[in-house]
């Protein structure tokens, strides 16, 4: 009764559905974004300064990529990417379209967070991990992740909320979810209780997030 | 020379065409295998060399031009040796051990650790060269996300051993290093100690022929350092495992060392027997490292003051090395010569080969008498000096 009244014009079954479609994105593009940011941060890291597979070219590459597509505003990236999208999915409506964006726009962001953690492992314990005589694909698996992983997961916890937002966003191009939902019918039909519902959706769902990330982070560090 | 030897011994004296009567001929067959003998011996003892330097120089290039870390240091060390390298920071002490295992390449020269040419050597052999070669750090270097066990257990992952031979293993190394029970705790619940104990028993898990020590009780106060010094020469008895270490601690050289290098501006100013070395330093840097450990600046000091006190009579300084330490010379001067002796200060330190030790007397008597103990202690095997 009392949410009948406070949220008069809700459809409750459209809000479940924009809900599902917003977690949809959000999952998918994280664990993609989480994969390829990896990728990405332990490219930028080796290649480095001083580190095991130093190469000035492929590092500087890397990087200006990684700064270029960081520096783009989400909502002209979107706007930028719809032929490749098109391309890609041969549609640009529904959710699905959304995650070329989604994934482009998040991962060099967490592609730096993943280098800076990797920055952070001891040297001490790559050099003696190398004094065994460790290869280097077992430096990355076995010493740099696991020594890292408080960092990359709070760093993709970070990078999950950012990317919440830009599903919201990603609405403007007919993607669905919560965003779209508040502003197709909670603003543009000035029904500010449909925007508000929406919002506190969102705002469980970043709630949730941080909880679970911050919950791995804590038990992952032993330090 | 030895071919024909091993074909036939009689073969070998017809070769020789060896001449003579018989009784001289026997002479001189026992002449030859005598030789034979000390050549093979000779050879055993070549072999017996676990790592060589040779010529080795590391030159660093910086902003501010080249910069010399290691310049032209030859060193060997034995099979089962403690061999320590000591110097102030910046020596190039450190460059030196890394260069041990491949972790830094020499400039120049080359370097042989038990029969591999880690110097040369890259990629696969290289890494498979390292996993016989042992090492631990000053701060312990663990991996903080793995237990204990897990620690240990890395190198073996890195050797390919399979699992359940890894956590027989590693067991085995826990109970060593004396941490049995500690298995599943995580190094950030355990002592500085007992970190560098999980450190040793890591760099033991591939049965290395050779540990290399990179100031590994730097961190650890001198209680702990004790005992994991104590380790250490426990674990090359029974092991036979020859240890390099290096340090700034004239105490860890003294305690645990055979030999000793003293590095200076990347030089290797002073080698030897630690005992020697303590004995007789010549190098100023030495005789300061000396000095650390045998306080002897203090006591000489101390010494002026009190041979104010002492207007007649001898004061003599007696230096012990080795087995003389266990001499009985105090109670010898007593009973054999009509003297005062009286003893002002003393002090025997221990090494790996022995003691070493000073003692400080102040003799009074008859001057004949004098004269006469003063010829008798200088007959033992000590060194006398007369300070007053």
């Amino acid at each position: 009764m009392m949410i009948e009244t406070l949220f008069p014009n809700v459809d409750w079954e459209k809000m479940w559905e924009a809900t599902l479609e917003t977690l949809y994105m959000t999952g998918m593009s994280v664990l993609i974004t989480f994969v390829l940011g990896i990728i990405l941060g332990i490219l930028l890291f080796l290649t480095s300064k001083e580190n095991l597979w130093e190469n000035k070219l492929t590092y500087t590459v890397t990087n200006s990529v990684v700064n270029v597509f960081r520096s783009i505003p989400f909502i002209i990236l979107i706007v930028l990417l719809i032929p490749f999208t098109k391309f890609l999915l041969d549609t640009i409506r529904g959710a699905n379209a959304a995650l070329p964006a989604l994934i482009i726009g998040a991962a060099p962001f967490y592609a730096r967070m993943v280098e800076i953690a990797l920055r952070e492992v001891n040297k001490g314990v790559i050099e003696a991990a190398k004094a065994m005589g460790a290869k280097t694909s077992t430096i990355i698996l076995k010493v740099l992740l696991p020594e890292s992983m408080p960092a990359l997961i709070s760093g993709i916890t970070v990078t999950a909320i950012a990317l919440v937002g830009y599903t919201a966003m990603a609405g403007v191009i007919g993607a669905g979810g919560l965003g779209n939902l508040a502003y197709l019918d909670g603003f543009q039909r000035s029904r500010e209780d449909v925007t508000l519902a929406a919002t506190i959706m969102i705002l469980i769902i970043v709630f949730a997030i941080q909880i679970i990330g911050d919950f791995f982070t804590n038990k992952l560090d032993k330090r | 020379m030895i071919m024909p030897f091993c074909l036939s011994a009689e073969r070998f004296f017809y070769w020789l065409e060896l001449k003579g009567p018989p009784g001289a001929r026997f002479l001189q067959r026992k002449a030859v295998t005598l030789i034979i003998t000390l050549f093979l011996l000779g050879e055993r003892k070549v072999a017996d060399i676990m790592i060589t330097i040779s010529e080795v120089k590391k030159i660093y290039q910086s902003k501010a031009g080249p910069i010399s870390a290691v310049d032209g240091v030859d060193l060997s060390v034995g099979e089962g040796e403690i061999f320590g390298v000591i110097g102030y920071s910046g020596a190039g002490k450190s460059t030196l051990i890394r260069m041990l295992n491949g972790l830094e390449v020499p400039t120049e020269g080359t370097i042989d650790v038990n029969g591999q040419s880690v110097s040369r050597i890259k990629g696969r052999k290289l890494r498979e060269a390292r996993q016989s070669i042992g090492m631990i750090f000053q701060h312990f270097n663990l991996l903080w996300s793995r237990t204990v066990l897990e620690n240990i257990q890395f190198p073996l992952e890195i050797a390919g051993v399979p699992k359940k031979e890894r956590t027989r293993r590693a067991n085995e190394l826990l109970a060593l290093v004396g941490l049995e029970g500690r298995g599943e705790a995580y190094p950030s619940q355990l002592s500085g100690g007992q970190k560098q104990r999980v450190g040793i028993a890591r760099a033991l898990a591939n049965n290395p022929s050779v540990l290399l020590c990179d100031e590994a009780t730097s961190a650890l106060d001198p209680q702990t350092t004790d005992s994991i010094l104590d380790l250490l020469v426990d674990i090359n008895r029974r092991l036979g495992l020859t240890i390099v270490l290096i340090t700034h601690e004239m105490h860890v050289i003294q305690k645990i060392c055979h030999r000793v290098a003293v590095m200076e501006n990347g030089k290797v100013v002073e080698l030897g027997d630690v005992l020697e070395v303590f004995r007789n330093p010549r190098q100023q840097v030495t005789k300061r490292f000396v000095k650390e450990v045998s306080q002897a600046q203090e006591s000489e000091e101390a010494m002026q003051e009190l041979i104010k006190h002492y207007p007649t009579g001898k004061v003599l300084k007696f230096t012990f090395v080795g087995d003389s330490t266990g001499q009985p010379l105090i109670t010898s001067l007593i009973r054999k010569f009509d003297l005062e002796v009286n003893i002002l200060q003393g002090q025997i330190s221990q090494t790996q080969k022995g003691a070493y030790g000073t003692l400080f007397v102040h003799l009074d008597g008859a001057e004949s008498q004098l004269g006469e103990a003063l010829q008798f202690a200088e007959s033992q095997q000590v060194k006398v000096e007369v300070m007053a």
